[in-house]
């Protein structure tokens, strides 16, 4: 199982982090300092994984972001890299050629795509395809409820003229 | 350029409103980003905290303010910041009922709130209606909350509900209902147990979605209890089959992998089922083996497939063939440039290393290579595979490795753990009571306070009993081993508390014993460590009584004692402690000084340490004394159940509850039984239990089939700290995973010298057998130091090899046997003669069937061609076959001879394939000639072709029939047979 999910820029500035078991606000802190203070220093040829507190965490930096997911020990650490990349990938498709500047200011739609990809530190879905059908449908939702909000207010406009 | 890009972005964002966000919002993300410094960050980030407190509390703000306002709090609480003010504002936005707020607010709740939140219980009822909703996406975003929020006591609120939705016409609602459901399970199996079965029903879910998110909880029900789905062996393989044969929508296609995710899982789930289960091994071996021919290995992907194959493999029942591809696959991990796969590799061979323990000499410098590797986590790695496979005659080079490690980092976590290791390796394999010492001495020194108090108790307890034998001179010769070298370290500074402890007890009981040092030495000694240390208490104590037993081991031998200066001024000193216990033991201490020798003798007997202290617990001692007394005219003693007045409700009381005879005072209304609550409790929990029952299934399984006799060495041992000393002395000098019993008498230091020899030996020959795959590389470049590390690490195991089994399970005698030919092989006359040997062993006719033992798994398994063949053969042709294969493998005209024959009775064995449950005696007799040879010949006179043009069903075939015919075909037979059949 996953137990967080962590997204880190080069400078050890936190972009997105996603916590699937129970820590407290000082815990995150902490688990933040601690790795990003292990990864952020790992040379470039390493391993992307590390061995943390009985815990494992693969990493793999994407430009100057690193995405950091924390698993167990009996996990497969080389799945757990496909899943960042899977993430990625499907990120990529939703922001089209994504940057860390799509991430810094769209967190929360980052925050939405992760959802529907892992749940409760599973994987739930693995087809991109499925992922990118649903985050549309919400969003086209929104959309039609913008829209619905202009019309009606552009009635009300109207009808108060 | 680059700033360009940046400006780009930003506008197109502010066009189109950022997804809605205000031009504050993103100035605000901007100048954090832009921050030089953490402080500066920290700055801006209170400052805007202060302005939404204020501003989020404000009556009627706008709805699309006030999701913008909860983002910016996400976004504090991102950054490290509390935005605890703002919860309950998430916590509003979502009983809104725009699913654009609802969903802002229950991501905001999601990230905000673990499950023991108080504001948890109101959400429940948004989520509750949420899941009725008839908007699929509502009833999603709800799933994602319940998946995170609900904990165990608010499960019933919603459990109807969910379960509902698992026939939900939408598959992402199915999907997201299964895995809250698993949730629930994971916070409180009880609750949702009488459940199980949907997870079976939604396992045939005609969306592949579904299907594998059902995998996640069956595989936790699975690990908990493996028996009640056996069942599903079948549907598992199958699926797993359909999928490896891309039946599954393109969509689950991942970089040309046929769902590789979907597939990851269900080997793993296949791992759990076959553990230790021979019938349902048979079931998976053509699927993973097929697995782990087709895939492709040079994407990562097919690489973390491949791995689980190999976990898989490693943890199913043995199958000889599949354990030959998975440590090809091994030896491709550790080949690679990548770390990643090295690490993989290490991790692998780990675990394949249980099964057959012979695999890990041809990675030797690949090991060996990662053990000097400067990736630290690919050093630890290695760590745990050097752990797994010592032995007596290893021990000494890893555990010194280890301890050179242990002193060289920081991290007391995995300080800590590989402390425990080296302590335990150190108490199985330890070759010389003088080496453990000095291994236990150093482990303390540099991690002292880090282990477990009880290793320091073990190991007094050690040093007093000695090692279980009934030696008393090694033991007293460890014991003053120990002395000497406590005195050499005693002086050091900043030794750890408990290694102290340690230092002072055995100098106290055993530290005069040897005649070696003088009563007025190790009282001096143990007075400058009570001085040394003087915060900590426990010491102090430790030293005072060791002193105590000093002068009482003196005075009971007649000599005189007289006591140190600095010991008395420490006595003195103690004696006005704080420290009620130091106080006593230093007064103790002057009594016992006091007494004469027949007294201190029965008060500290010496080297009694270890005898049972026998408590009388009817005090019979006082007997004469109580009867004097009694005589004296002195009341005798009334039982407390007997004295007046207390007896009439005493004893009404003691009838139904004895234990609160101590009260005076009765409460009547707690003498009413009040069953409902535990009742109930009951009942719930008894329905389950027929389902959850948790059994230890794995490490049961994991025994059973393991190679060694050895009781699951790291198994049990990882965990646990407690030393298990009784029968130390028996495992020591066994091996850990070899099966063969090794290295019985040489010494271990002779060994490192001959291991060089020998293991370039056996190097050699392994090379010569993988020709195709080592002969490229050049041997040159390896250090004689590394080869000699690789000798003193893997030299034990080549012995081994060498010599014919012994162990009673027949996997190892399959894998060893199979290992042994493969090397022998190519060594012409010597070798051979070793096999001439090893077939005069098997010479009895029934014993030669023993060769045939490896064919664990038949294709057939309703039929044994064995009781077939002994039906069949009279003992005279087997023998003579014996015979001849002995014969071909000294005289090698003789096989060339046969070898041309081959065709020929090649064919009438394909002609068996067909019907191979009624083969007749001239087949299986010709069949088990060819097998003959070709052990005799694997390696050596063959084309090394890949396996890759066989038609799978043929190879199938003959898979079969080469598992009949009693060989392990190693990774070139198949070829072999390639030849010889078709």
């Amino acid at each position: 199982m996953i137990h967080f999910v962590l997204l880190i820029s080069r400078q050890g500035k936190v972009r997105l982090t996603k916590w699937y078991s129970p820590y407290s606000q000082k815990e995150r802190t902490k688990v933040i300092r601690e790795l990003s203070g292990v990864i952020l220093t790992r040379g470039p040829k390493l391993c992307n994984f590390v061995e943390w507190k009985g815990y494992k965490v693969v990493y793999k930096r994407y430009a100057s972001l690193y995405f950091c997911m924390c698993i167990d020990q009996e996990d497969n650490e080389l799945e757990v890299l496909e899943i960042i990349h899977h993430y990625v990938e499907i990120l990529d498709r939703y922001f089209g050629s994504v940057c860390e500047l799509d991430l810094i200011f769209n967190f929360h739609k980052a925050y939405y795509i992760l959802d529907e990809l892992l749940i409760a530190g599973e994987l739930q879905e693995p087809s991109k395809k499925t992922v990118a059908r649903l985050i549309s449908a919400q969003d086209s939702l929104v959309e039609t409820a913008k829209e619905q909000r202009s019309s009606i207010s552009n009635i009300i406009a109207q009808a108060t003229k | 350029m680059e700033q360009l890009k940046t400006i780009g972005r930003e506008l197109a964002m502010g066009s189109q409103g950022g997804f809605g966000q205000s031009k504050e919002f993103l100035d605000l993300v901007k100048s954090i980003g832009e921050a030089r410094s953490k402080a500066e960050e920290d700055r801006i980030v209170l400052h805007e905290i202060e302005t939404l407190k204020r501003r989020i509390s404000e009556p009627d703000i706008p709805k699309r303010k006030m999701k913008e306002y909860i983002i910016r709090l996400v976004y504090f609480e991102m950054l490290g910041h509390d935005a605890s003010f703002g919860y309950i504002h998430a916590v509003k936005m979502t009983h809104d009922d725009t699913l654009l707020l609802k969903r802002t607010g229950y991501l905001a709740v999601t990230l905000f709130l673990n499950d023991d939140h108080d504001l948890i219980i109101l959400i429940v009822n948004t989520i509750q209606k949420d899941l009725r909703s008839d908007n699929y996406l509502v009833v999603c975003a709800a799933l994602n909350a319940v998946c995170r929020l609900i904990n165990e006591e608010t499960i019933p609120a919603v459990l109807p509900q969910v379960v509902d939705l698992l026939s939900h016409s939408k598959e992402a609602v199915r999907k997201k209902a299964i895995m809250a459901l698993h949730r629930f399970y994971q916070k409180s199996p009880s609750s949702v147990s009488h459940l199980v079965s949907n997870f079976r029903k939604r396992l045939c879910d005609n969306d592949p979605g579904v299907m594998g998110a059902t995998l996640c909880p069956l595989f936790d029900l699975i690990t908990i209890e493996v028996h009640s789905y056996k069942d599903l062996v079948v549907s598992f393989v199958s699926i797993l089959k359909q999928v490896a044969e891309r039946r599954l929508p393109k969509s689950y296609d991942y970089h040309q992998m046929p769902a590789p995710f979907i597939q990851i899982r269900l080997l793993k789930i296949l791992a759990l089922l076959g553990s230790g289960d021979k019938q349902a091994s048979e079931n998976m071996y053509t699927v993973v083996g097929d697995i782990l021919r087709k895939c492709d290995s040079s994407s990562n992907i097919g690489n973390a497939v491949l791995y689980e194959c190999v976990c898989c493999v490693s943890s199913i029942y043995p199958n000889p063939k599949l354990l030959e591809v998975a440590a090809d696959v091994i030896s491709r991990f550790l080949k690679s440039d990548s770390h990643n796969l090295k690490y993989m590799g290490i991790d692998s061979l780990g675990r394949l290393i249980k099964m057959s323990p012979e695999i890990a000499e041809q990675h030797q410098l690949a090991v060996i290579d990662c053990l000097e590797d400067p990736d630290d986590t690919l050093k630890r790695k290695t760590f745990e595979l050097l752990y797994k496979m010592t032995k007596s005659s290893n021990v000494e080079v890893i555990v010194d490795r280890m301890i050179d490690y242990m002193i060289s980092i920081n991290d007391n976590h995995y300080k800590t753990y590989i402390a425990s290791r080296c302590v335990e390796l150190a108490e199985q394999f330890a070759p010389s009571n003088h080496w453990f010492i000095l291994t236990m001495n150093k482990v303390f020194e540099h991690a002292g306070d880090l282990v477990n108090v009880k290793v320091a108790h073990n190991l007094m307890r050690l040093i007093a009993e000695g090692f279980g034998e009934d030696d008393d001179a090694a033991d007293s010769q460890l014991r003053s081993s120990a002395v000497e070298s406590y005195l050499h370290i005693i002086g050091e500074p900043k030794l750890p508390s408990v290694f102290l402890q340690v230092i002072c007890w055995v100098l106290g009981e055993y530290g005069t014993a040897d005649g070696k040092y003088s009563a007025s030495y190790i009282t001096g000694k143990l007075c400058d460590v009570a001085e040394a240390c003087s915060n900590d208490e426990t010491v102090k104590a430790y030293a005072v009584t060791a002193i105590m037993k000093i002068y009482a081991f003196e005075i009971a031998a007649g000599r005189k004692v007289d006591m140190l200066h600095e010991c008395q001024s420490l006595v003195e000193e103690l004696s006005a402690s704080h420290s009620t216990d130091l106080q006593q033991r230093a007064y103790e201490l002057q009594a016992v000084i006091c007494l004469d020798a027949h007294a201190v003798e029965n008060i500290i007997p010496s080297d009694a340490s270890c005898e049972d202290v026998e408590i009388d617990k009817n005090l019979s001692f006082l007997n004469s004394y109580v009867q004097q007394s009694l005589e004296n005219g002195a009341q005798p003693y009334i039982p407390e159940t007997g004295r007046s007045g207390m007896s009439d409700t005493i004893n009404f009381r003691s009838q139904d509850q004895p234990e609160a005879s101590m009260h005076g005072l009765r409460f009547e209304a707690y003498e009413l039984p009040k069953p409902p609550v535990p009742s109930r409790m009951h009942t719930a929990s008894l329905e389950p239990s027929t389902e959850l029952v948790p059994v230890s299934e794995p490490a049961y399984s994991r025994d059973t089939h393991q190679v060694a006799t050895v009781p699951s060495v790291s198994d049990a041992g990882s965990s646990e700290l407690k030393l298990r000393l009784d029968g130390v002395q028996k495992k020591w000098g066994r091996p850990a995973y070899s099966s063969s019993a090794p290295s019985t008498s040489s010494s271990t230091s002779q060994n490192t010298v001959n291991g060089v020899t020998q293991v370039d030996a056996a190097g050699s020959v392994i090379s010569k057998a993988h020709k195709t795959n080592d002969s490229r590389k050049p041997r040159v470049e390896i250090s004689p130091e590394k080869q000699k590390l690789a000798a003193s690490l893997f030299g034990g195991s080549s012995q081994t090899e060498k010599r014919p089994t012994t162990a009673s399970h027949k996997v190892t005698k399959a894998g060893s046997h199979a290992a042994g030919k493969k090397s022998q092989a190519p060594k012409s006359a010597v070798v051979s003669n070793q096999v001439t040997v090893e077939k005069t062993i098997h010479q009895p006719p029934p014993d030669l069937l023993d060769l045939g033992e490896p064919a664990v798994p038949s294709a057939t398994p309703s039929v044994d061609p064995f009781k077939q063949l002994e039906g069949l053969l009279d003992p005279t042709q087997v023998s003579s076959t014996a015979n001849h294969g002995a014969v071909g493998a000294t005289e090698s005209p003789d096989i060339i001879a046969l070898y041309g024959k081959t065709p020929a009775s090649g064919h009438s064995s394909s002609a068996a394939i067909s019907l191979p449950t009624n083969g007749d005696g001239v087949n299986f007799t010709a069949g088990l000639l060819d097998a003959t040879i070709s052990t005799t010949h694997a390696g050596t006179t063959l084309p090394t072709q890949s396996i890759k043009g066989l038609n799978a069903k043929d190879s199938l075939e003959k898979d079969a029939l080469v598992r009949q015919m009693g060989v392990t075909p190693s990774s070139q037979n198949p070829n072999l047979f390639r030849d010889l059949l078709s």
